[in-house]
């Protein structure tokens, strides 16, 4: 039996164990270090949104990539505790006020924890269809479904490295498509994603390898559409936080 | 020129257990041909035709992005694969360069803590280096398909740490990739090699 072959029935034996996975991301916040920034618990088990992503993908992307930020978050407050207490958008979009010692740090890393709080929440199981004012805007500024969804994967798949998709929506609920590299959030430059995803490699790498296309096409499967419905009206009024 | 992808100068399982056959065949069979193929397409009628893989690097760098990033992983990779043999690291390094380890970098043990510690700082997908420039040696990292090649220096040892490198077999624990591979991967005759052309 190839190594792969091996993975995969250990990936299958872990998605069975859903009561078994839920625990582990509540053991991996018990044993973060106490501060402001915390990992946001899933609410799903690890393994909903199989086959598109796989248990194992999940668990090490939020218990180790997530919890990574969120640690390092919580080593930079303790001697800049300003970054915990203003809003994230408010610290991302002044990354320049931030001393030379830790701006790196902080830009890679609370990046890196909103973006992933973000596509935590947008991602689960039945995640139904685009409708409403969404599929209005989507229509309205991005062409329709189709062609967003083509234009989103092709942007996915130039991204050269690690990096994200997003699609933005502005206050007047006016969306547009952009990428960036590594863990660079739209926050940066005053703007804020409705949703996005995630195309370092680590997001895909144990079920797609080099098949970054794939990844992307196969995504959509994974998209909370009630979701990012409930973050454009929260966008709209002023009140989406990350 | 065009590029070719040349064979691995090893087994694929050559390098197991510090590389696994599966990452060597996705990483050479699939990424290094993808930067081949892609680099030869974008190569085609560009104003680089007929130059040296080395000049088609410097010369797209900054100017034309797409060709830059596959000649550059194209060059990375040709090396990355020699840069690399079975039961290699250790600390029987060729005397000259020991010595210019000892004198530029204060010795071969904080030369890996160093290099390794270059590779865990790089963010997102990129490169660790050792390098000669005005014949002295630094160590370095870059972004994606960068190399110090494009900043007047001469790779002579680089440790790719794009996840594609090690996430099968070390998922997220770069540093445990990059340990094994200073302490049983690196093959010092051919870092020795390419530093005695530029010293």
């Amino acid at each position: 039996m190839s190594s792969l072959s091996r993975r995969r029935l250990f990936t299958a034996a872990a998605g069975v164990a859903v009561a078994a996975a839920a625990p582990r991301m509540v053991f991996a916040q018990a044993m973060a270090p106490a501060g402001a920034f915390k990992l946001p618990a899933l609410a799903y088990p690890y393994n909903a949104l199989e086959p598109h992503i796989d248990a194992k993908t999940m668990e090490i992307h939020n218990t180790r990539h997530h919890q990574a930020f969120v640690t390092n978050l919580n080593n930079f407050a303790k001697d800049n505790p300003q970054i915990a207490e203003k809003p994230i958008a408010d610290v991302l979009a002044n990354l320049s006020a931030l001393p030379d010692t830790i701006r790196t740090g902080v830009r890679n890393s609370m990046g890196g924890h909103a973006n992933h709080t973000m596509f935590w929440e947008i991602m689960g199981p039945n995640g139904g269809k685009a409708g409403g004012e969404v599929l209005a805007a989507i229509d309205r500024d991005l062409g329709g479904m189709e062609k967003m969804t083509n234009d989103f994967n092709a942007a996915g798949g130039r991204v050269f490295g690690s990096g994200w998709v997003f699609v933005n929506v502005a206050k007047d609920g006016k969306l547009s498509m952009e990428t960036r590299p590594n863990q660079d959030n739209p926050m940066m430059d005053g703007k804020l994603a409705l949703f996005g995803n995630d195309v370092w490699e680590h997001a895909y790498y144990l079920n797609y390898q080099n098949r970054r296309p794939d990844y992307l096409k196969a995504w959509w499967n994974t998209v909370n559409w009630t979701k990012i419905s409930e973050r454009y009206a929260a966008a709209k009024a002023g009140k989406l936080a990350v | 020129m065009t590029f070719t992808l040349p064979a691995l100068p090893y087994a694929y399982d050559a390098l197991a257990p510090h590389m696994s056959k599966e990452t060597l065949e996705f990483h050479h069979d699939k990424h290094h041909q993808a930067y081949v193929t892609n680099g030869n397409n974008l190569l085609k009628g560009s104003e680089f035709e007929g130059k040296s893989l080395e000049e088609i690097v410097k010369g797209s760098f900054g100017k034309n992005a797409p060709l830059f990033n596959n000649a550059g992983q194209h060059y990375n990779h040709l090396h990355f694969w020699n840069w690399m043999k079975p039961n290699g690291g250790g600390d029987k390094l060729p005397g000259k360069l020991a010595k210019q380890i000892d004198s530029d970098l204060g010795g071969l043990e904080k030369f890996k803590t160093d290099f390794a510690a270059a590779g865990v700082g790089q963010f997102g997908s990129g490169w660790a280096w050792l390098s000669v420039k005005n014949g002295k040696l630094e160590i370095s990292k870059t972004a994606n398909g960068e190399s110090p090649l494009v900043h007047g220096a001469t790779p002579i040892l680089g440790v790719d740490v794009w996840e594609h490198s090690y996430y099968i077999d070390y998922r997220n624990r770069r540093p445990d990739y990059l340990k094994a591979f200073v302490d049983h991967l690196v093959n010092w005759e051919y870092v020795e090699s390419l530093y005695s052309k530029v010293a």
